[in-house]
């Protein structure tokens, strides 16, 4: 099996052609030469992998690419992903010494793509330990991030690992999530047949999402890793959100990445001011939408998402409407939708809306981007696991849930933060897994 | 201030050379032809080493090869060119041409000839005839020339210079110059035969014995002539440290000391500077007009002058060997001389190489203990930078997304840097070695004070005389 099943698509990428072309080897040279090469590095110490960043810039600079990117597997199997979709303003680049200094931070991100490009070009694996005698054999549930990051670390300490997916392809939001100008849907693919020829089984098509369904894993693993990320986007609740043309962010951006939605057109309203928001809209300028609105209900300076996002969004020309939020939807006459919307204002600690402000936006596609819902159907069927808030309950530092059986990270434990979070507590989770192993079978 | 203008005006070195500016360019590629030379006066150049003349050579291609360092390119350069390809008397023809349209400027012809009294004679005589200022002895390349019996063969034995070096000097009128190797024990013992034989001036160094790198893909060495390489002459940025101490070398000795044109990795006018403070009164450029062409000479010109201006010198004399008495033997250097490096907090990006630096490389006297509170001592009571690191590595990060942790993870404090990144150095072990300086990226972080006060001089030499005084 493969799992690289994505037909390139030569218009899709025309359309979103990307937003940081790769490093010239030279260029590459240059820029890893700019590095001061730290001690105890800030940019290292932030990235919540602790990739080695001088260690794979120097290895670049000395020409030593597959060493580059070998340094890189080893905190982060996702390295080619990272680098194309990790916001390193507030990470490595954020820390990087170079803004004391008066000059451009080292462009870490650009050089880690280039170790890895270069690693993925030459089909290279990491090594992996053969299959220990005990047999250790543990189940993933969710093919995200943090399913892959556990499996890859296991596989490579020489358990089993096996990831059970309920959608067709793997990757989680990694392949349907991420903007089609950062990571191609390909290159998250190709990343994952690497973890694949590592040895990690997967199995798609699978929900688990009965009780039957969990014991029967139960009884197939030694541990049970969730990587089950979030739910389903969060509802407007508003009248008329199920009307046709109303399609929340993460389907619109899934629907063109995986070649189900090739053109936009006409006026597309975003409801929402996260970096999925931004995504979406941004998308739907590029799919050919003449007019993209961001509605949102508070003020520009009360966003979520990244300062570097929300420049993006600008440039791209989306239209931000402050303050108003959605009251209900109609269809009128000719098949458009008509969004009303009215003003809201701070009032002692809640927002009302402001007398007189209501309008109507006529336009062909509603997109609610108002982050995404807490799981609930599996992890009710989870015996001993914790839930608060709709989040897993786990050990940040080794991701064991209440049920010593059970392992958990990424977006489900952690309410939604970025896949460099989630590798970082998918390889913390196969560590302690390892070494609860090695304690019950000693 | 002086009112004037600073003089560049060299007058009568080595005897009766005169050009405007002490910069000459050396024998070598950018001295090659007549119209080459007239394009370097015109440009700015006081003076020409014209390429060496003597029986034409065939070089081979490749002939060029460099070292690069981080980026930069050329910081070492090496050739196994030969002397001149062109026919002695198209070289001396050109010579004429260019002494009639430019009689201010310095020619000296460079020149090597095989080892006998007719053939050093005649090429003298010619080249005088020419109208050279002077003559400068090519004992000094290492490359070819030396395999038939020329160049360094005859400077790496000092009395073949001294014998050739008369044999000049009975026909010459003009100064007489002998351009040195470095690819010998000590350039004193050549020096002082040049000078046995009547030399009126030297010029050094010539180039450097190297191979400067090898193909890791076809493994032949660089520059690959169809698969061989041979062992080439070194010179460029790289090699102006070797220059310097030989320059000093020599004008140290009262014994083997003359007028001396200085050569060997320089390429603006503060290397100039350098090797006239160590005692030449002209110095020679080659690599860097290789690399960037005559017009590196404006900024030569410019840069000493105006530094001349702002030192009160008037006159390249007036400085010329000023830092020779600096220059000592290390048994008469103060050891009661005390400084430690200090930190300026406010300067300092965090980067922590002066850190590793003095525990992989010093004395293990920098710590990152701001936080943790200050533990002065010795190396056992500090976490060693393995320790620290790894602490770093098992700490838990996690990015920023609300705007709330995004501001509480950009809060540093009263420093630009988180002050558990700003290292401490422990001053009651610091030997004031200076490597944290050298290291540190930022210009006046780190800098070295004195902590002597109240100490009086005393130097190795002065102690160990004691120690035999006090009949121990």
């Amino acid at each position: 099996m493969s799992t690289a099943t994505l037909p390139d698509d030569p218009k899709l990428r025309a359309r979103f052609s990307e937003l940081k072309p790769a490093l010239g080897s030279q260029a590459a040279v240059i820029e890893a030469d700019r590095c001061l090469n730290c001690f105890d590095a800030p940019c290292t110490a932030a990235c919540p992998t602790h990739i080695d960043v001088p260690g794979f810039i120097k290895r670049i600079s000395s020409g030593n690419l597959r060493g580059s990117a070998t340094r890189i597997l080893d905190a982060n199997i996702l390295g080619a992903s990272c680098s194309r979709v990790c916001p390193v303003d507030v990470l490595c680049e954020g820390a990087c010494v170079m803004h004391r200094y008066s000059r451009e931070p080292i462009q870490i991100a650009l050089l880690q793509r280039h170790a890895m490009d270069a690693y993925h070009a030459l089909d290279e694996v990491p090594a992996v330990k053969s299959v220990a005698a005990s047999g250790l054999r543990v189940g993933c549930i969710g093919g995200g991030p943090a399913s892959l990051a556990c499996a890859a670390e296991l596989r490579r300490q020489g358990a089993q690992a096996t990831i059970i997916e309920r959608r067709a392809l793997p990757g989680g939001l990694n392949t349907y999530g991420v903007a089609e100008y950062k990571l191609r849907a390909a290159e998250s693919l190709r990343e994952i047949e690497m973890i694949r020829r590592m040895g990690v089984e997967f199995r798609f098509g699978v929900g688990v999402d009965s009780a039957a369904a969990l014991e029967q894993i139960e009884k197939e693993f030694d541990f049970i890793f969730l990587g089950v990320g979030l739910g389903a986007m969060q509802r407007l609740g508003v009248p008329g959100e199920d009307l046709d043309g109303v399609m929340n962010a993460l389907e619109l951006i899934s629907a063109y990445k995986t070649g189900n939605l090739r053109e936009l057109h006409g006026v597309v309203v975003v409801v929402g001011a996260g970096n999925t928001a931004i995504d979406a809209a941004n998308a739907a300028k590029r799919l050919g939408a003449e007019t993209v609105y961001l509605l949102y209900r508070r003020s520009e300076r009360d966003i979520s998402a990244f300062d570097f996002e929300y420049e993006h969004a600008k440039q791209e020309g989306v239209q931000f409407l402050w303050r108003r939020r959605p009251l209900a939807v109609r269809k009128e006459a000719h098949g458009r939708l008509l969004l009303e919307t009215v003003q809201v204002r701070q009032a002692e600690g809640a927002l009302e809306p402001v007398p007189d402000s209501q309008f109507t936006i006529a336009c062909d596609l509603l997109v609610p981007a108002i982050g995404q819902s807490p799981l609930t159907a599996l992890i009710e069927e989870l015996r001993g696991v914790e839930v608060r808030d709709g989040r897993i309950v786990a050990d940040l530092a080794t991701g064991c849930t209440g049920n010593p059986r059970y392992y958990a990270a990424g977006d489900c434990v952690n309410g939604g933060r970025e896949v460099v979070d989630a590798v970082a507590g998918g390889k913390r989770a196969a560590l302690a897994i390892l070494k609860a192993a090695e304690a019950k079978y000693a | 201030m002086p009112d004037r203008n600073p003089d560049l005006g060299v007058t009568n070195f080595a005897g009766k050379i005169n050009s405007p500016n002490p910069f000459w360019l050396a024998s070598a590629p950018p001295t090659n032809t007549g119209e080459m030379i007239m394009r370097a006066f015109d440009a700015g150049w006081g003076g020409a080493v014209w390429k060496t003349i003597g029986e034409p050579v065939m070089n081979v291609s490749s002939r060029y090869s460099s070292v690069d360092w981080e980026g930069r390119r050329v910081m070492g350069f090496n050739n196994i060119e030969l002397i001149s390809d062109r026919p002695v008397e198209v070289n001396l023809r050109e010579m004429l041409e260019v002494r009639k349209r430019y009689p201010k400027h310095a020619i000296i012809a460079s020149l090597m000839v095989e080892s006998t009294r007719e053939a050093w004679h005649d090429i003298v005589a010619r080249a005088e005839d020419a109208g050279a200022d002077g003559l400068e002895l090519n004992f000094g390349c290492p490359h070819g020339m030396s395999e038939r019996g020329m160049g360094s063969a005859v400077g790496q034995v000092p009395e073949y210079t001294e014998m050739i070096t008369t044999w000049v000097k009975e026909k010459a009128r003009t100064p007489v110059l002998v351009k040195l190797t470095p690819n010998i024990t000590d350039i004193r013992a050549v020096a002082l035969a040049a000078k046995r034989g009547g030399a009126d001036g030297l010029s050094a160094i010539n180039t450097i014995n190297s191979i400067t790198g090898i193909d890791l893909d076809t493994l032949t060495p660089r520059p690959d002539v169809d698969g061989k390489s041979s062992h080439g002459g070194y010179c460029g940025p790289a090699v102006r440290p070797i220059a310097l101490n030989m320059v000093q070398q020599i004008m140290s000795d009262s014994e083997s000391a003359l007028p001396l044109s200085g050569i060997g990795g320089i390429g603006t006018w503060r290397e100039a500077a350098e090797f006239m403070l160590l005692g030449c009164g002209t110095v020679q450029v080659c690599t860097a007009v290789m690399h960037y062409g005559y017009r590196i000479v404006e900024d030569m010109a410019e840069g000493l002058e105006n530094w001349m201006r702002e030192k009160g010198f008037e006159t390249i004399e007036d400085f010329r060997g000023l830092s020779l008495n600096r220059v000592t033997e290390w048994k008469h250097l103060n050891l009661n001389y005390k400084i430690v490096a200090r930190i300026d907090e406010q300067k300092c990006i965090g980067c922590e190489l002066c850190h590793i630096a003095c525990w992989d490389g010093a004395h293990q006297c920098i710590h990152l203990d701001r936080v943790t509170g200050p533990v002065d001592g010795h190396v056992d009571l500090h976490e060693t930078p393995a320790h620290k690191e790894a602490q770093s590595r098992a700490a838990i990060a996690v990015t920023p997304v609300t705007r709330r942790e995004r501001a509480e993870a950009a809060q540093n404090g009263p420093y630009p840097t988180p002050l558990e990144r700003i290292p401490r150095v422990d001053e009651t072990e610091c030997v004031g070695c200076n490597l944290c300086s050298l290291v540190c990226p930022v210009e006046e972080c780190i800098t070295m004070v004195r902590v002597d006060e109240k100490v009086a001089p005393e130097t190795w030499e002065e102690r160990t005389r004691q120690g035999i005084g006090s009949g121990e």
